[in-house]
């Protein structure tokens, strides 16, 4: 039997979560059941109250640009989620030696975060311009043979908004790896010191494990935007040339709005999502476990 | 997770709220013949535009509510939803398209057929037009312009240094004359590489070259043996030799980035809708000194018809509906036309108009609009946005890939099958 008053505390946390709750239930899961039925559906400008099975994910798969949106996500993602964190964390070291100017530095590499994905694409755009930008300059101080053109090239374009966007998210990670960093007790270093341990040796086996949790919290908010992927995308290549960087994000987009075509758009966003909780569930089922999987999920 | 899809349906909230704000708004700004008027246009010279309608609609009695949201996917979106949340406006803008022709079947707008019958639209609006806004005998929009989205602009320094005389008469001509243009050391073709401005180069192409007939077999009839056939292929062949005269950053370029180059006589020609007309007045250019403009080749060249029209969302409020007869019947009017249309940049939906005060290339446009021999209706007023959607990707693949002739063809056969 729970105190009267402790019961009556518990009622006035319940009242205040309550608000945040029905945002959930309604604005996330309820839009979410949603997509999922309005899927199901032959919904164009409108959504429709039919049901038609699978042709809209049918129809889906056989789009060619889908499946070569997928493609790029995925190696949108393998890059620049593992430049941002080999980056973000070598910068984080540099940072750690105490070099002289590190604020001034610190704001440098995390400035661009505090720019959008938009301005980012812009400014990315027209350094990669091969008439405008960084090709353009060199070849005019006398290096008549860089040649640099991603963002037109057909095989490298989703590369050339990769290079931008770990431009802009690498410091970020840098950011959280030197929090951690600084978080390592002193007296770890001095041991391995007196050990005559090298030092490089020291960062890859004894503090890189110990920043598990920096590592995880750095890898979540970078796959979140790696699944959202869009305007960076809009604003360098609109998908270009031809179709070599579309993403999901702005499959859904084209076909929910200019391409009036909502069964299409939510059949797409439902694969986007059942494919996020796939990735989701083994990472959620190893947190359930905390006993057995140790502290290194505890982001 | 930021999917877009709880994004959509936070705008329905979002017009969920604005049902319970509207009618303080209503009452804030109450008046003779209320009419809410959503559009798209916002950049200086379209505000300008817009704000003629507004003026001949105050003139006429009326009292107007501006709701201009920046970008036509945006504004377009918002009266959807607000038609589905119940609170529309009083007129919302489309364009001259299919792309409201799910809201006809879905009984949500009202037709003008009184406005239509009594000034006499079947006569003095343009086929291609009519065929876009009269459904099953009803009349379900009100067109306000034409745009024609394939003009031909040069730049008249570029074709003297090249030493072309004349402007094209055939394609023979044209490519020749970008031969010329490639010698002389410029960029023969500025072009801005992004989907939707290779579909228009694509569709020009089309139309010109591969001819009204095989143009209106794609759009019009879907007939999926035409696509495969060898004149169609050769066609295709012939649009992707285009590429030898664009230059390598045309990748993603913005259309008047592509019109700067013309502009500056660094690019030849630049294939664009009649709205370019802007970026050379800004730049102080008059058309037929610095520049010049042909709708396509020789005398007989088609004419493709593009353009924006208001539709009137479904309500039994009398007063609405006075509003929405009114709104009407002003902007079909001959003067409106004339003065909006001039500060569009676009030509007016109707022939019998005084020219005077229009510059040379929409004089142009307007006589031959009196040819209806020479009119044709723009892809998106011949299939629904899904399918134009996904042959712009086709078109953008062709183009930018080593795709062949038969595979392209293949894509475009199944994309209008289903």
């Amino acid at each position: 039997m729970t105190p009267p008053k402790r019961r009556y505390r518990n009622a006035a946390a319940t009242l205040a979560l309550l608000p945040m709750a029905a945002t959930v239930v309604f604005a996330y899961a309820g839009t979410m059941a949603w997509t999922v039925r309005v899927s199901f559906s032959s919904s164009r400008t409108l959504p429709a109250s039919d049901f038609v099975g699978l042709r809209q994910y049918e129809r889906l798969f056989e789009t060619e640009r889908w499946t070569l949106s997928l493609q790029n996500l995925a190696l949108f993602g393998i890059v620049f989620l593992v430049a941002c964190l080999v980056i973000g964390f070598l910068l984080a070291i540099f940072i750690d030696q105490r070099v002289r100017g590190e604020g001034l530095l610190r704001t440098v590499f995390l400035y661009p975060y505090a720019m959008s994905f938009v301005a980012t694409g812009l400014v990315w755009q027209w350094m990669l311009n091969p008439g405008l930008g960084l090709q353009a300059t060199l070849r005019g101080l006398g290096l008549e043979g860089f040649t640099f053109d991603w963002i037109v090239r057909q095989d490298m374009a989703i590369f050339a908004v990769a290079l931008a966007a770990v431009w802009q998210s690498s410091g970020l990670v840098m950011a959280l790896m030197l929090a951690g960093l600084r978080g390592i007790d002193e007296s770890l270093w001095m041991a391995a010191r007196i050990d005559g341990i090298p030092a490089w040796r020291t960062y890859a086996s004894i503090v890189a494990p110990q920043l598990g949790p920096s590592f995880a919290t750095a890898f979540v908010l970078l796959a979140v935007t790696v699944v959202k992927v869009y305007d960076v995308v809009v604003a360098m290549t609109l998908g270009g040339p031809g179709l070599a960087s579309e993403v999901p994000a702005k499959f859904i987009i084209d076909n929910l709005f200019g391409r009036a075509n909502i069964g299409l758009a939510s059949a797409a966003s439902t694969v986007m999502l059942a494919t996020v909780l796939a990735f989701l569930a083994p990472w959620l089922h190893a947190r359930r476990r905390p006993a057995h999987g140790g502290g290194a999920f505890a982001a | 997770m930021t999917l877009p899809t709880p994004r959509l349906l936070a705008r329905f909230a979002a017009a969920a709220v604005l049902a319970a704000l509207v009618p303080m708004h209503a009452a804030l700004a109450q008046g003779p013949n209320r009419a809410e008027v959503i559009h798209w246009w916002t950049s200086g010279g379209e505000a300008a535009a817009v704000k003629e309608l507004a003026d001949a609609y105050k003139a006429a009695g009326g009292t107007w509510v501006d709701t201009a949201i920046a970008g036509g996917e945006q504004a377009r979106a918002t009266a959807i939803n607000r038609m589905v949340g119940g609170t529309p406006p009083t007129a919302a803008q489309f364009n001259t398209s299919q792309q409201f022709r799910d809201l006809i079947e879905g009984g949500m707008l009202n037709n003008v057929d009184d406005v239509a019958q009594k000034n006499n639209w079947d006569r003095i609006l343009p086929a291609p037009i009519l065929g876009a806004i009269k459904i099953k005998g009803h009349f379900y929009a009100v067109p306000v312009d034409i745009h024609m989205p394939a003009w031909f602009w040069y730049s008249k320094a570029a074709f003297a240094k090249a030493g072309i005389k004349d402007e094209p008469k055939t394609p023979a001509d044209f490519l020749a004359a970008l031969d010329k243009l490639k010698a002389a050391g410029l960029v023969p073709l500025a072009l801005g590489g992004q989907p939707w401005q290779e579909k228009i180069t694509f569709d020009a192409w089309l139309a010109h070259v591969g001819g009204p007939e095989l143009y209106l077999k794609l759009y019009r009839d879907r007939d999926v043996k035409t696509v495969q056939s060898p004149a169609f292929k050769t066609f295709l062949a012939s649009f992707k030799r285009l590429k030898d005269y664009v230059d390598p950053g045309s990748p993603g370029r913005n259309w008047n980035d592509a019109t700067a180059m013309v502009i500056t006589g660094k690019a030849g020609v630049q294939i664009m809708g009649d709205w370019a007309k802007g970026e050379f007045q800004a730049a102080h250019q008059t058309a037929g000194k610095e520049f010049g403009c042909f709708p396509g080749f020789g005398p007989r060249s088609p004419y493709l018809v593009a353009g924006d029209v208001f539709v009137f969302p479904k309500t039994s409020d009398p007063a609405q509906l006075k509003s929405q007869a009114l709104l009407a019947s002003v902007f079909t009017s001959p003067a409106t036309q004339v003065a909006f249309n001039n500060k569009k940049g676009a030509i007016p939906v109707r022939t019998d108009v005084d020219a005077a005060a229009m510059d040379p290339c929409a004089q142009q446009g307007l006589q031959i609009m009196k040819d209806a021999t020479r009119q044709l209706p723009n892809p998106e007023m011949l299939i629904a946005p899904d399918v134009v959607g996904a042959l712009q990707d086709i078109v953008t693949k062709f183009w930018n890939t080593n795709e062949s002739v038969d595979d392209a063809a293949n894509a475009i056969a199944a994309a209008i099958k289903s």
